[in-house]
């Protein structure tokens, strides 16, 4: 092949549009000034909608390009598409928002739309490169948006915070994908994957080593224990609508590249990385169990309640099973539904001056606003994993996983600790229908707040009637991971 | 004595255990904390240079250019974050960003 020709674009073409897009909103932006925010705002969520559309329309099976470091397959075609639909919904939930609190800065939906091409990247990522690259394009934009308010010390802490425990994770991970390279002589997974499984390779160990701190870095990423601290004081610091979605996209892009690195180079290491796993899996799950009872304020809640989701969703990394990865994208599928619609009523808790974080405000909430309280507690009944809510299915799916592949002790704990997570999710309702109530909240609920609440109430509730297309979907895109 | 592989690997190692332990152990400024994460991505990049040349491909050191880049930009985005809390704070000594206790 000529060295010099053109890598074929069309693979990567629904990227390519978000990355122009990103820059004609910033160009419409700089010109149009703070006023622009509004449109802006619609601008961005129809470029994502655009490039969902596009992502559809792409390739059909495996298809590589860029000299091999870039891969479009159905398993990045489901993750981008979660992406999308999470960066999209959480531009929705802030256009409120950016208004009441004088947010309205242009540059807020130009970086949520880079750091989704970011996630984008690195969901197909092919190469130790490449992931840096796409991991960092997404990391960047994230440390602005955290401390997107400026004058608030809180965000600015939160994005300080953020900042520097990512660079951390960032230099772990390349020092990882350092000695990765080093050993094995190679950045491309493929060659990564020929290199590892030459069994009895003299150099295995310092592979190992690598593989090791890539995982670190990974796991802060998703915030898995014990690289979990930054997780509850950057949810809390952040302005709310961000910390929706740092609960969602960046999870769901995270969680994917996890899959990809550890089911496509270091496949044949899996007996080495699946103790880890396990590990981490219990640890999270246990930990966001546990430390959610003593939160007072609801964004620090959802900060521990997002970190024992990773763990359940790595139990199906831990598998390793084609199963497993349905399991995890399956529970991908429905943590993004529950989340988007938690945080939506989360934003929907203002009163005159601003919005109220303290759990105790929703106390008699089923008599003030007996509509938000009937969706808070589907999702909350969801979220603790009670039948027949979508929550459910989504444990459900990777306990199965786990037990097939014979690791009873991580599918028990797992039960065990969503048994003590209910306890919290379950007093919120408690406080909500039994709790002599507080001052109302602000009315009326804005209109496509309404629309996302029902949306995700619905596809909450109502999942199990029709679940079939999502199973296709990820049993598809499972097996082109693990064949 | 000739230098080998393992010298660079070991300086790079040293470097970055001391970027890491400088993220940790100081409890002063957080501009420490900015030039102990330089001190990390540099480490990584002696030793993507030294795998480079030792199994004589390029890949390494196009990695290293790609590492450098991403730096300067952290860098950059890392002191406006710093700058913005300062503003707030009046002060950037590593015990007082505690606002949140996590």
């Amino acid at each position: 092949m000529d060295p010099h020709a053109l890598p074929a674009l069309l693979p990567a073409l629904p990227e390519l549009w978000l990355c122009g897009a990103a820059l004609a909103l910033l160009m419409i932006g700089v010109f149009g000034g703070d006023r622009s925010t509004r449109p802006l705002c619609y601008l961005a969520i129809a470029a994502l909608l655009v490039t969902f559309v596009l992502l559809l329309l792409g390739p059909e099976g495996r298809t590589v390009t860029f000299s091999g470091m870039f891969v479009v397959d159905p398993f990045g075609v489901f993750t981008k598409g979660l992406v999308l639909i999470g960066a999209m919904l959480a531009i929705v939930l802030s256009l409120g928002y950016i208004r009441h609190e004088g947010m309205e800065r242009f540059e807020f939906p130009v970086l949520i739309v880079l750091a989704t091409v970011g996630m984008l990247l690195m969901i197909s990522a092919n190469d130790l490169i490449a992931l840096y690259l796409g991991l960092e394009m997404q990391s960047l934009a994230l440390y602005v948006i955290a401390a997107f308010r400026r004058d608030s010390l809180r965000s600015t802490e939160a994005g300080l915070k953020y900042f520097v425990l990512g660079a951390l994770a960032s230099g772990m991970l390349l020092y990882g994908a350092s000695l990765v390279y080093g050993f094995t002589g190679t950045t491309s997974f493929e060659d990564i994957a020929r290199a590892v499984s030459v069994p009895g390779a003299t150099d295995a160990l310092g592979t190992l080593v690598g593989l090791v701190f890539i995982l670190a870095g990974l796991a802060f990423k998703v915030s898995a224990v014990p690289f979990h601290m930054w997780t509850p004081d950057v949810y809390e610091g952040a302005p709310t609508p961000v910390t929706a979605l740092f609960a969602v996209a960046p999870k769901v892009a995270a969680i994917g590249l996890f899959l990809r690195v550890m089911l496509e180079p270091f496949a044949a290491l899996a007996g080495d990385w699946q103790q880890v796993i396990v590990v981490i899996s219990i640890a999270s799950m246990v930990l966001g169990a546990l430390a959610a009872i003593r939160q007072t304020s609801i964004k620090r809640l959802m900060a521990y309640s997002s970190i024992g989701h990773m763990g359940y969703a790595l139990i199906g990394l831990a598998a390793g099973s084609a199963e497993g990865v349905r399991g995890v994208l399956i529970y991908l599928a429905i943590y993004v539904v529950m989340n988007v619609g938690t945080f939506a009523v989360i934003l929907c808790m203002r009163r005159g001056q601003g919005m109220v974080e303290d759990i105790t405000e929703l106390a008699g909430l089923s008599r003030t606003h007996p509509m938000l309280a009937l969706a808070m507690t589907v999702f909350m009944f969801s979220l603790a994993g009670v039948p027949p809510l979508a929550g459910f299915f989504g444990k459900l799916y990777v306990f199965m996983a786990a037990i097939h592949a014979e690791l009873y002790g991580l599918a028990v704990v797992g039960v065990v600790a969503s048994v003590v997570g209910a306890y919290y999710y379950v007093r919120i309702v408690k406080l909500m229908y039994f709790d002599a109530p507080t001052d109302a909240f602000e009315r009326p609920i804005r209109g496509e707040m309404a629309a996302v609440l029902v949306a995700t109430g619905v596809l909450t509730a109502l999942f199990f009637v029709y679940p079939a297309p999502l199973l296709a979907g990820a049993a598809t895109a499972a097996a082109a991971l693990v064949p | 004595m000739a230098i080998g592989i393992g010298h660079f690997l070991s300086v790079g190692a040293i470097l970055f255990t001391l970027g890491v332990f400088g993220i940790f152990l100081n409890r002063k400024n957080v501009i420490i904390i900015m030039m102990s994460i330089e001190l990390m991505l540099l480490a990584v990049n002696l030793n993507l240079v030294a795998f480079s040349s030792f199994h004589g491909d390029l890949v390494g050191q196009v990695f290293a250019m790609f590492v450098l880049t991403v730096a300067a930009a952290e860098a950059a985005i890392g002191l406006a974050i710093l700058v913005i809390y300062f503003r707030n704070r009046g002060t950037i000594a590593v015990e007082d960003v505690n606002l949140m206790k996590g």
